[in-house]
């Protein structure tokens, strides 16, 4: 058995599953100054002592960390940025915060300018001056060579809690994005440890020597203890979890779309054959760019509880929430409103559902049932619209080969999903907007700690051969080594496996799920003189999000 | 001030003309890592946008392809030149106030007839652009200026009769450097004479004569033609790392032409220093473009002293300016001795396409004509097997009634059993016909 729980704002829900089946779901009040009593009590609403002691894993999708940057609580962090030439340093992110050092990498990681010991050493005396305890180190191309990240770091580390260094991150290139993720990572980090120390504290609790793991934004899981270096990644792992709740409904030999309505917002998602999209880049939170990889999703201020209003006699829904339905006491007109005095949603107040229909009804001056449908049609076809869109936006994204361009796949959802709790009342007028299929999944109301019970581990790895130089790097292990003259991209790809298969089980992955994908592959020639002198080979190695296939 | 900047990047990482040819799969690969790791694509004021495909039709309108496009144009080309008409529309369209097309393979160095590719070019990326432009949103007053260090002998060619395209080049001296041409007096044909401005700079100019040349020659002669559109045929290989040619041009100063310029549409041409420039200019030009600080652009073995330029180069370009400013504001007693009055003016070009090695022998024929460009027959003869030798007769936009009835009188009398082919090119109505 699995035990599933998602520790959101408001609530903690939990799910007890075997086989993908829900044995028992609950939702507990969530008591944000302790989240251990919250686990636990969550813990026991779905789990007897007896469950407990089969319980094979416990995946836990928490907000604790997005809640901290949304809310602008981070932890003052010492920042290190070496940003060589190229874009000026004030229109990097967090220039403000930033301590700019001389000593730069080119793109290849040689050493285009070496470190200033001095500088270093006046900026070591003006950390401790300000009791700096968190440090974040980020060189331009440091994922290429990591040297002077590390070089910084040994000067640095014995006076400091915690430091981290841009290249342990990501593997993609982005300088800015490097700078942003990295400082979030020790902005949060203080934060996070305490999480786990919670989390040890419950596993004692509870008794059971069982695997735990935390879900991450890219919906993949990482074992709880090995997240606290990488908190970073933890951060919007909310939508995650909802999508990998709906993976089971999602087919796998074609295109679809998964729409998850909530009060204010719906996020829409995207999956090819089966697997959810990612980010290209990484996700976005609070106007953070970040490498931090995460599943692709799109909102729209359209949610159950939109405010409905009428202005110059046209009817508006969103993107503001002012409160609940007026069914359920809030205090303007909303979309679930209209639900209720359509009949087709038995809940709630219905005559002040109707009330709120009158009210809109009067402004344009018809009948409040025409005004109901006006309101749920509006609804619906923003979010058709938007689900254009998006799709649209990925069949356009640039692609640099020749063959991409003029063969590349393009998405074409065939089947939607719709979760949420105005999904059953909205899916079929979508269905008839998009034109495609839509499915209403049952237990939506905890789909995301099901998502994240049956989340599997990710893991990526960037790797680059330079075959003139005789070098191999591996860019998130800081790894540099020698390889021959005549290494071959099999080579790499058979390196890289072994190193990735390493990662995902000290990460906690089961050997089930060891499905290692070649995401992407490219071999240049390097060139002196008009004649080849080695290659420049690109591997990017993953283990997808998916289902897990760990037997239970 | 920030500009909205379009960004469209197609480095064809599937394309080479042969695996050690510069014009290979990696020569935008550290661009890209450059670019990405720039995050330039994160910047509000800069989006990249996919390119469109080129179409025969946009083609037709510049080139006669021989025997036909399917076989002389490859995929690449298409895209690298649907890039271009990308970042036009995007500019014409005003959803960016300016874009650059960062594209491979180059175009330059292709005139109208292609039997093959020359200079590395296949298609001519600017002049397809322009004539997209003028056709799709009526704009008439263009002006290029190519900043590639090769002479821009294929946009010459094709503009050589067209008063409303203003084209400027600037580039190593013909008489040191590949294709051989450029030299002040190519002015134009007799229709459009002083609407062609070469400007020859000696091996070994730095950054000092390259904006001295912009600053004191091409900024004044765009102020006076006042075009409503400004072009960038940017090359990359005035970088004093070139391993094709002997200047000694920077990073820096690149992103302050591309800041003094403000084109409206960038296009890369050459630039062969894969490693060593073309990251560090591609980012300065993108940076000088969105308007955006680009003063810590500089490539990491820059040495200012090395740089330095020999002050008989700064003489010579004075000498540059006074002689083409004096034939700007005064062209006629040079056009007349050149073009004495006569009905039709006939030239031959020697044309080699050192790329697919072919040989093309040209007799060109324009009608004298103070209403239009004038139209023009080509009689084209390639030695590259018995579907070589073609007639082209072109009618230019704007065309007047004289100029259409003559080259359509030649279309219909060219005698089809002395050519393989015979094309009727019609920019004024747009059509294209073969016979």
């Amino acid at each position: 058995m699995i035990l599933g729980i998602d520790v959101g704002g408001t609530h903690t829900d939990s799910v007890l599953m075997r086989n993908r089946d829900i044995i028992r779901k609950s939702k507990v009040l969530t008591d944000k100054d302790n989240i251990l009593k919250s686990v636990l009590s969550a813990t026991n609403a779905v789990a007897t002592p007896d469950d407990i002691k089969k319980l094979r894993r416990i995946v836990l999708s928490t907000t604790i960390s997005t809640n901290a940057v949304v809310q602008d609580k981070l932890d003052p962090v010492g920042l290190i940025v070496m940003s060589g030439p190229g874009v000026a340093p004030q229109d990097l992110p967090l220039s403000d915060k930033a301590n700019f050092v001389t000593g730069y990498m080119n793109h290849r990681g040689m050493e285009a300018e070496a470190l200033d010991a001095d500088q270093l050493a006046e900026l070591r005396g003006k950390f401790s001056g300000q009791k700096v305890e968190n440090i974040g180190i980020v060189g331009k191309f440091s994922t290429r060579n990591p040297v002077h990240e590390i070089e910084i770091q040994s000067l640095f580390e014995d006076k400091v809690k915690h430091v981290t260094l841009g290249h342990q991150l990501s593997g993609a290139l982005n300088f800015p994005r490097r700078i942003a993720t990295t400082y979030l990572n020790e902005a949060v980090w203080n934060l996070h440890s305490r999480l786990v120390e919670q989390l040890s504290a419950y596993l004692k609790e509870l008794g059971a020597d069982v695997p735990l793991f935390i879900l991450k934004a890219d919906g993949g899981t990482i074992e709880y203890r090995q997240s606290g270096s990488y908190p970073v990644q933890t951060i919007l792992s909310g939508p995650a979890a909802t999508i990998m709740g709906v993976l089971p409904y999602v087919p796998t030999d074609e295109d679809s779309v998964s729409i998850d309505v909530g009060g204010t917002t719906t996020d829409i998602a995207l999956f090819a054959e089966g697997a959810p999209l990612l980010e290209p880049q990484g996700v976005q939170i609070e106007g953070h760019k970040t490498l931090i990889r995460g599943l692709l999703t799109h909102s729209i201020g359209i949610g159950g509880d939109s405010h409905v209003r009428v202005e110059d006699g046209k009817l508006l829904v969103g993107p503001e929430r002012k409160g609940a339905a007026m069914a359920f006491g809030g205090p303007v007109p909303t979309p679930t409103d209209a639900m209720i005095v359509l009949g087709l949603a038995d809940i709630g107040d219905k005559e002040k559902a109707a009330q709120a229909m009158d009210i809109l009804a009067k402004q344009m001056n018809q009948s409040p049932a025409h005004v109901a449908q006006a309101v749920l049609d509006s609804a619906c076809s923003s979010i058709a619209a938007k689900v254009r869109s998006m799709i649209e936006e990925v069949n356009s994204k640039p692609v640099y080969t020749i063959h991409e361009l003029l063969e590349g796949k393009k998405l074409d959802p065939k089947q939607m999903i719709i979760v949420g709790g105005p999904a059953p009342y909205m899916a079929k007028r979508v269905e008839e907007l998009l034109g495609i299929k839509a499915v209403v999944p049952e237990n939506s109301e905890v789909i995301n700690a099901s998502g994240a019970a049956m989340a599997r581990t990710t893991v990526e790895l960037n790797l680059i051969a330079d075959t003139e130089a005789k070098q191999l790097s591996i860019a998130e292990e800081g790894l540099q080594a020698e390889i021959p003259r005549n290494f071959t991209v099999d080579d790499v790809i058979a390196v890289g496996k072994e190193k990735l298969i390493e990662k995902a089980r000290a990460a906690g992955a089961s050997d089930a799920d060891l499905e290692i994908e070649v995401a992407d592959c490219q071999s240049f020639n390097v060139v002196r003189s008009f004649s080849t002198t080695g290659k420049n080979i690109r591997v990017r190695l993953q283990i997808k999000p998916g289902l897990s296939k760990h037997v239970l | 001030m920030k500009k909205k900047t379009g960004l469209i990047f197609f480095p064809a990482f599937d394309y080479a003309i042969s695996p050690t040819h510069p014009e290979r799969e990696e020569r935008l690969l550290y661009t890209q890592d450059q670019v990405f790791e720039e995050g330039l694509l994160d910047f509000d004021n800069i989006k990249e946008f996919k390119p469109d495909i080129a179409t025969p039709e946009d083609i037709q309108r510049v080139h006669f392809c021989v025997p036909g496009i399917d076989e002389v144009v490859h995929a690449s080309h298409l895209i690298a030149v649907g890039g271009t008409l990308t970042a036009a529309d995007k500019v014409m369209r005003k959803e960016v106030d300016n874009a650059f097309a960062l594209v491979r393979p180059c175009g330059h160095h292709s005139m109208r007839v292609v039997h093959g590719s020359r200079g590395f070019c296949t298609l001519n990326m600017e002049a397809i652009m322009v004539e997209y432009i003028r056709q799709k949103y009526g704009v008439k007053k263009i002006a290029i200026v190519d900043t590639d260090c090769h002479h821009g002998d294929g946009s010459q060619d094709i503009f050589w009769h067209d008063p409303n395209t203003l084209f400027i080049s600037l580039h190593q001296d013909g008489r040191t450097l590949y294709p051989g041409s450029g030299f002040p007096n190519e002015m134009g044909g007799p229709n459009a004479f002083g609407s062609t401005i070469n400007l020859p700079m000696p091996p070994e100019t730095g950054q000092e004569g390259f904006l001295y040349v912009l600053d004191e020659i091409v900024m004044p002669l765009l102020a006076d033609f006042k075009p409503d559109l400004i072009i960038n045929s940017a090359g990359q290989d005035n970088h004093y790392s070139d391993p094709i040619t002997n200047m000694k041009f920077t990073a820096q100063g690149y992103a302050i032409l591309n800041h003094r310029l403000q084109p409206d549409i960038c296009v890369l041409e050459g630039g062969y220093s894969i490693e060593s420039a073309l990251p560090y200019i591609n980012t300065g030009i993108i940076l000088a473009m969105a308007g955006m600080d680009f003063s810590h652009i500089q490539e990491p073995d820059y040495n200012e002293r090395k740089l330095k330029q020999d002050p008989a180069i700064t003489n010579y370009l004075k000498q540059l300016k006074d002689l083409t400013l004096e034939r700007w504001k005064n062209p006629e007693p040079l056009r007349q001795k050149m073009y004495p009055k006569q009905a039709f003016y006939k030239r031959n070009n020697n044309i080699f396409y050192d790329t697919d090695r072919i040989r093309e022998v040209q007799e060109e024929t324009v009608r004298s004509c103070p209403d239009c460009g004038g139209a023009v027959t080509l009689d084209s003869r390639a030695d590259t097997g018995r579907n070589g030798h073609i007639f082209a007769v072109q009618i230019p936009r704007y065309a007047c009634d004289a100029c259409r009835s003559w080259a359509e009188e030649q279309f219909d009398k060219a005698p089809k059993g002395r050519y393989s082919q015979i094309f009727l090119q019609d920019k004024d109505r747009d059509t294209y016909l073969e016979k």
